[in-house]
């Protein structure tokens, strides 16, 4: 087996020194009647062709951003990765090393993470962020459990135009915690937020874009959170618009957090993803995740640290701000390597790029007859109106190749009000082909 | 601080400014096609100014990630012994399939009649570790082992529910992870630490004691963090059913029995799988994980959405349960795809004859450096153990060395530190795993050295050891002074 280097003459010899006759006495305290005789039910090892043959095979089965006109977007995004930062991922003292707990011999991940850290926190305008979450999604639910113990109140009130994977996943970590959770119905005509808030409010969860592309000045948002004493949370399904739009920082957000994603990371079928959190300084101890530091060695020499680890579950214990072990730390790295490629003009121009397709696009297709849209202002997706259930017409779309947009009704489907709606993203990757084979096909469909 | 040198070099080791320290005003590191120029549609959000983030050429760029690259140790350049991490090689067929574009460029959100392929590839993947464990389903969304040990407790929390059980605790061993607890205090359980005995075992009367109808679910390393099976697990799972509670299972540590044992033999309920440690999906510096949790019949319809299911030959992903019994979602989408693909090429590869040879190489020589290093360091607990094994500090008693100096002087000597002070059950713990991808001649060095280091231990050498690292590109970091006024992100007056 080419991954196991002992041989049976050394795995002879060590038994010896070890002073056991066989495996099987190391085994011993294994009750001897669970013991797996036989091998299990399952394939003998493989060489190297076999398995990429058999995982190839797999991989050709799907349709994807590569082979096909597509247009996905709903909190994952094809965007293109630049070759350096594949290459850079890939050296194993970054793809092979663990969690930096040793900061003499980690200064890399370290220094990388303070990098990370920093990013974050330009791009969402806040003043700290942590070394990352899961997604986006975790991080939102953290973000509301982090703001009911900042604020020690135990209501959320989340807005109908957040995605409802992350609402889901809300209500999902926070279902033991004492916290009662008002979420506003998924609608194009949007509930008043501001009439929810009231003295026990401990945050509000509201996203840019939002499930419907649509964007909003939280702005005076916020100021009502902050009159009466709760948070506000900001969630960012697509990090490129970060590039484009004022921050949720300057809107007056106590807690962004951000799918980070389209940054680095390849669609991946859903992950493994990268959640970015920020805050304001004042919050910092009651954040969850790790954290590096800037400190000095003994020499007084500039390096890092994980800081602030009494805040975390290897040394509270039960008493923790959060359970997470992780971060999505090989993510993060890829973020932010794309991101010290693009630099402050190349994000710019790839956020104009994104919204330029958008309009494209969406020109394109609302010339249709037939076709709407709610949207008035959006980033790089948006939502179209047909004159049938859009589910039918994104597998009539897949059975001519085409990746063509997210029925909202897959998220609800009982919710007539959604039947009609389709979300469709393009980005710097979209060509007019694309555009094109969508239009043309759409048109056919709906004729 | 520039060191010995006038630039600040040292060698190979290069002194790397920040990302922000390199700022060249306008340059970029790619070149995008210029916008046509169209009007912004945005709804009423101002277009935003400044970010701030610093202007780099894509030369700068790699530079400047290859250099912080050379300042971290990796499985790729030593041994790396950190006891219930499971650092073992990471393959890289494993990196070379998992960018085949009909994974990396597939969509959550597609219809799932055009990712069958990626249906398959996690229905495959949920075959071979329900098999492994013997247990009856799996749940793969969790993006890590805390959030498996999550998905686990709200299983077992909604099963209780269900039979209209209201138990409100928990039972921890005192040598479990910090993970354990704290996943505990999530779902709102009240958290019992169970003692040890004098064998580094679950102590039965303390556990008989804590155990009642009050009781949920024990959430049990095995084996444990001390690297030793629990030799009363069989004893331990048919109390805790009688008592009507549930055993979880933190699959840490799966790496010492997979294919010699079954978990759901052992009366486990539920258990996470790390495949980033049995099944050596990369760490890549603290992440991302990957945690599916299996499950027991019972637990199994509170499972976490979204799932998937066999239909006829095609595979269907469940987003909604027909009962409404599964208790919820855990993340945005289905779990870690790009982590699944490199777990099942690594379990293929091996096979079900390879992942047993896995465990038992793994366990060999973890037994092996136990042996070597016995006569050095005291071993708390006699063996043999599993897949890893503990020291605790007795035999550096009034030699004013502790545990701690030893791991920065195994710096010194190249190697990555063991796990220390952890578990907490003995004094200065050091709990070494070599795992099953170092040949012996590997092992042989790093217990010469480890031997090495416990006689200069006790011939005094203070020196040695409260210097260390003498060679590590840097010295000791005050970390206090880290915590007491954080500086977590750069900002243009802190240079």
């Amino acid at each position: 087996m080419r991954y196991l280097p002992l041989t049976d003459t050394d795995r002879a010899a060590m038994l010896e020194v070890v002073g056991a006759r066989s495996i099987d006495d190391l085994y011993g305290d294994v009750p001897q009647d669970v013991w797996c005789e036989e091998l299990l039910d399952l394939p003998l090892h493989q060489g190297e062709i076999e398995v990429e043959r058999a995982l190839s095979a797999m991989a050709e089965k799907n349709l994807h951003g590569g082979n096909a006109p597509f247009f996905l977007g709903c909190g994952a995004y094809r965007h293109h990765v630049p070759a350096a930062v594949d290459a850079l991922i890939q050296r194993g003292e970054f793809l092979t090393s663990y969690t930096p707990y040793q900061p003499e011999i980690s200064q890399g991940t370290l220094q990388m993470l303070f990098e990370f850290q920093t990013m974050v926190a330009m791009l969402t305008g806040m003043e700290v962020a942590n070394a990352s979450m899961y997604d986006g999604a975790s991080a939102a639910a953290e973000a509301v459990l982090m703001a009911s113990r900042v604020t020690r109140r135990r209501r959320a009130v989340v807005s109908g135009g957040l995605h409802p994977h992350y609402r889901d996943t809300v209500s999902t970590y926070v279902r033991h915690a004492d916290l009662e959770v008002v979420t506003l119905p998924m609608a194009v005509q949007e509930a008043d937020l501001e009439s929810q808030i009231d003295g026990s409010t401990a945050c509000v969860v509201v996203q840019i874009p939002d499930i419907f592309g649509r964007l909003h000045d939280f702005s005076a948002l916020a100021d009502a959170c902050h009159r009466a004493g709760a948070l506000l949370v900001v969630a960012v399904n697509e990090v490129v618009s970060l590039g484009l739009l004022t921050p949720p920082g300057d809107m007056g957000a106590d807690i962004v957090v951000c799918e980070g994603q389209s940054l680095g990371n390849s669609l991946g079928f859903g992950g493994p993803y990268v959640g970015l959190f920020a805050t304001r300084k004042r919050h910092v101890r009651q954040m969850p995740g790790r954290l590096a530091g800037e400190t000095v060695d003994a020499d007084g020499r500039r390096g890092w640290v994980l800081t602030l680890s009494t805040r975390e579950q290897h040394i509270r214990r039960e008493k923790a701000t959060s359970n997470i072990c992780t971060n999505s730390g090989l993510c993060a790295l890829a973020f932010t390597i794309h991101l010290a490629l693009l630099g402050e003009h190349g994000l710019a121009r790839l956020a104009a790029l994104n919204h330029e397709a958008a309009q494209r696009t969406m020109e394109r297709l609302i010339a249709i007859n037939g076709v709407s849209t709610p949207n008035d202002g959006f980033f790089n997706e948006f939502t179209i109106e047909l004159p049938g259930p859009a589910a039918e017409v994104v597998d009539q779309l897949a059975e001519r190749g085409i990746l063509g947009g997210v029925p909202l009704s897959r998220f609800e489907p009982a919710n007539g009000a959604l039947a009609n709606l389709m979300l469709v993203a393009a980005t710097e990757l979209t060509t007019t082909g694309e555009i094109d084979a969508l239009a043309g096909a759409l048109q056919e469909i709906l004729s | 601080m520039s060191g010995m040198t006038s630039g600040g070099h040292r060698g190979l080791v290069m002194d790397e400014p920040l990302l922000f320290e390199l700022d060249g005003g306008g340059r970029s590191g790619v070149d995008l096609p210029e916008p046509e120029g169209r009007t912004p549609k945005l709804g009423g959000v101002r277009p935003r100014q400044a970010i701030g983030l610093p202007g780099v050429s894509e030369p700068e760029v790699i530079r400047h990630f290859t250099r912080l690259s050379q300042k971290n140790y990796a499985i790729d350049s030593g041994l790396y012994p950190l006891g219930s991490c499971t650092m073992k090689h990471n393959p890289r067929l494993n990196e070379k399939v998992v960018r085949l574009p009909g994974f990396a460029m597939a969509h959550p959100l597609q219809p799932q009649a055009t990712a069958q392929g990626c249906l398959e590839l996690i229905a495959t993947l949920a075959h071979w570790l329900t098999t492994l464990t013997g247990m009856q389903g799996v749940a793969m969304s969790p993006a890590a082992g805390a959030h498996g040990e999550f998905a686990g407790l709200m299983c077992i929390r909604a099963a209780l529910t269900a039979r209209g059980d209201a138990r409100r605790r928990i039972l921890v061993p005192e040598s479990a992870h910090g993970t354990n607890p704290a996943t505990a205090a999530l779902c709102d359980y009240r958290v019992n630490t169970v003692p040890c005995d004098a064998r580094g075992r679950v102590d039965l009367a303390a556990f008989e004691r804590a155990l009642d109808d009050d009781v949920a679910a024990l959430m049990l390393t095995n084996p444990n963090t001390c690297g030793l099976f629990e030799t009363d697990i069989m004893t331990i799972s048919g109390m805790l059913h009688s008592a009507g509670a549930f055993l979880y299972a933190d699959g840490a540590n799966f790496n010492a029995i997979v294919g010699r044992v079954r978990p759901g033999d052992l009366g486990v309920d539920a258990m996470h799988i790390n495949l980033h440690k049995t099944f050596s999906t990369p760490h890549g510096g603290g992440g991302p994980g990957s945690g599916p949790v299996v499950l027991c019949e019972e637990l199994l319809p509170f499972a976490p959405l979204p799932r998937i299911k066999a239909d006829g030959d095609d595979w269907q992903l469940i987003e909604r349960d027909s009962d409404g019994r599964a208790f919820g979602r855990l993340r945005a989408f289905h779990g870690q795809m790009g982590m699944f693909v490199r777990a099942l090429a690594y379990m293929m590869s091996h096979g079900a004859d390879g992942l047993r040879q896995v465990a038992e190489d793994a366990v060999l020589n973890a037994n092996y450096v136990l042996a070597r290093l016995s006569g050095a360091y005291n071993a708390p607990f006699p063996g043999p153990c599993m897949h890893e094994c503990l020291f605790d500090d007795r035999n550096l008693k009034d030699t004013g060395i502790s545990t701690l100096d030893i791991a920065k002087a195994m710096i010194d000597e190249g190697y990555h530190p063991m796990t220390m002070y952890f578990p907490l059950i003995v004094h200065g713990a050091m709990l070494i795993e070599p795992t099953e991808t170092e040949s012996r001649q590997s092992i042989d060095r790093f217990c010469d050295v480890m031997v090495h280091l416990a006689d200069e231990a006790r011939k005094g050498n203070q020196e040695l050891f409260h210097s260390a690292p003498r060679f590590a590109p840097w010295k000791r970091l005050d970390e206090t002074a880290a915590a007491r006024r954080p500086v977590l992100t750069w900002t243009p007056d802190t240079t």
